[in-house]
């Protein structure tokens, strides 16, 4: 054996080395945003599950806002039912101004405002909503890490032979850190 | 009582048959991206240099004093010693979380009466991608402080006084959430608790040999016919007892300034607000209540100096925590 064979099978055993490495990281990736994605997943089943004893409680004190409530309980389904991705985010984001609405709605009734059943259900709603955000945030750090791997040579080259595909960030829009409206009028 | 960190807020009372589905359980989580590997190795590392020299530390007060007293059983004592001060070691790797919560009067904080602290703890650790929540504290004192404890993230702890939810709103009480469970993801917690509970240990150990030796060593040496050899020793045993506190305090800062900064910017990329944090460090900066839980052993695991010794560059010099404005300034300019 020669040593420039030796040369050539080192090479070779190099290269497939660095494609199996390359490849076992780009899955580990791949796992990391499949495993954030169904973080918000729970998160949003959890308020889906709220809504209706909050629509209950809502519906005992207010029952002329039907309007609102049906408004907040079509929104719940459609977001239920929604499939694709971009369906589920614009589905999501309905249901959260529904929602605000409902909330709008209810400083209108002192006695729902003081009902136990109904703090607890707003304090648990707007605690999983922080939720949604923050697990939002992670899966869109996650997708970002993700995306740029399977985007950089010469990692791209074996992402794209063997299927990894991008992944679409999750976009919500959250009001509640922009500044707030404060009106004097009123 | 109101311990709601919003003025506005109203207690909260039963959440538990909220869902009807059953019990919220999550699925595992993946690994945080931003955690530094190398910063929790180096903490690891930190934890068992602290336990060696510790370790080393006992048995040679333990070997200087009974020279002292009884020359002849010195190197059994400090055999003795050195057995002792492994197993301590070994206990207080595994529950100095426990000590540390229990000096601090720490009891755990359940959701139906702190709803915010727990659904925000949760959520940041979503956020971090760190698969366990701590478990939440509160310590009954009207200064406002927070520090976080534990050996690893699954025995985590953070602990909030009831001053600091009455005090802050819900954004800078994020913030401190937020730099305590940067505390826990890198590892800041394991070495930080180990050492507040062998500080502790050292300083009480030489406060007690040098009391002993103030009432009644002096009296017995005289009594003994030893030569020269012995008051060399003497000497050494004296300094050693005198140093054991500086050393361990000095011990301490080393841990613990340059985290905070770390902890600061860390809390920010989980909540991506800084003026919460900021806000948050603004109010305990002017707040000028002592915090009475806090102590020397434990001054250094909260998020703000707890003692307030203010002043002078030699006291700066003993600072456990970077100064509160420089940090503020930092935040402020993210």
């Amino acid at each position: 054996m020669g040593p420039a064979l030796i040369v050539v099978i080192v090479l070779v055993v190099l290269i497939i080395l660095f494609i199996i490495m390359t490849y076992n990281r780009l899955v580990s990736l791949r796992e990391q945003v499949r495993n954030s994605w169904s973080q918000i997943d729970v998160q949003l089943k959890r308020r889906h599950d709220l809504i209706p004893n909050l629509v209950e409680t809502v519906k005992g004190y207010a029952a002329h806002e039907s309007k609102t409530l049906e408004a907040v309980i079509a929104a719940r389904n459609a977001a239920m039912g929604a499939q694709s991705m971009g369906d589920r985010q614009q589905a999501e984001n309905m249901l959260t101004g529904t929602l605000r609405s409902l909330f709008a709605v209810a400083e209108a009734y002192p006695n729902l405002k003081a009902n136990e059943n109904f703090m607890m259900l707003q304090e648990e709603l707007s605690g999983t909503e922080g939720k949604i955000a923050y697990s939002r945030q992670h899966y869109n750090d996650v997708v970002n890490v993700y995306n740029a791997a399977i985007k950089m040579f010469p990692a791209s080259m074996i992402a794209g032979s063997s299927g990894f595909t991008q992944e679409q960030y999750f976009q919500m829009e959250d009001g509640e850190r922009s500044v707030p409206t404060v009106s004097f009028n009123g | 009582m109101n311990y709601s960190a919003n003025p506005e807020r109203q207690p909260v009372g039963d959440v538990r048959h909220i869902d009807p589905q059953g019990a919220y359980q999550p699925p595992p989580r993946p690994a945080a991206p931003w955690i530094f590997e190398d910063q929790i190795a180096a903490n690891r590392r930190g934890t068992f240099l602290l336990m060696f020299v510790f370790t080393l530390f006992l048995v040679g007060i333990v070997w200087a004093v009974s020279h002292i007293y009884d020359p002849g059983s010195a190197y059994l004592l400090a055999g003795v010693a050195a057995v002792v001060a492994f197993f301590l070691s070994f206990f207080s790797f595994y529950n100095s979380d426990k000590i540390v919560l229990s000096m601090s009067g720490a009891v755990e904080a359940t959701k139906e009466d702190y709803p915010f602290l727990i659904n925000t703890l949760e959520g940041l650790t979503l956020a971090a991608g760190m698969s366990n929540v701590p478990k939440a504290y509160i310590i009954f004192d009207s200064a406002p402080n927070a520090f976080a404890t534990g050996r690893d993230p699954e025995h985590a702890a953070v602990a909030v006084t009831t001053g600091l939810l009455e005090k802050l709103n819900r954004y800078q009480l994020e913030g401190v959430l937020a730099h305590e469970l940067s505390h826990v993801a890198d590892r800041d917690i394991l070495l930080s608790t180990v050492a507040a509970v062998m500080v502790g240990t050292i300083v009480l150990l030489s406060d007690w040999v040098l009391r002993s030796m103030w009432y009644g060593g002096g009296r017995r040496r005289r009594s003994s016919r030893d030569g020269g050899g012995n008051a060399l020793l003497l000497i050494i045993a004296l300094v050693a007892i005198i140093l054991a506190p500086i050393i361990a305090k000095l011990l301490q800062l080393a841990l613990s300034r340059r985290r905070e900064y770390l902890a600061d910017a860390h809390a920010i990329k989980l909540t991506r607000y800084p003026d919460g944090l900021a806000g948050a460090l603004e109010v305990i900066a002017n707040d000028t209540e002592p915090l009475e839980v806090a102590n020397k052993a434990t001054a250094h695991l909260y998020i703000s100096n707890p003692l307030h010794e203010h002043g002078g560059w030699l006291n700066s010099l003993f600072d456990t925590h970077p100064p509160i404005l420089e940090r503020i300034a930092r935040l402020r300019r993210m």
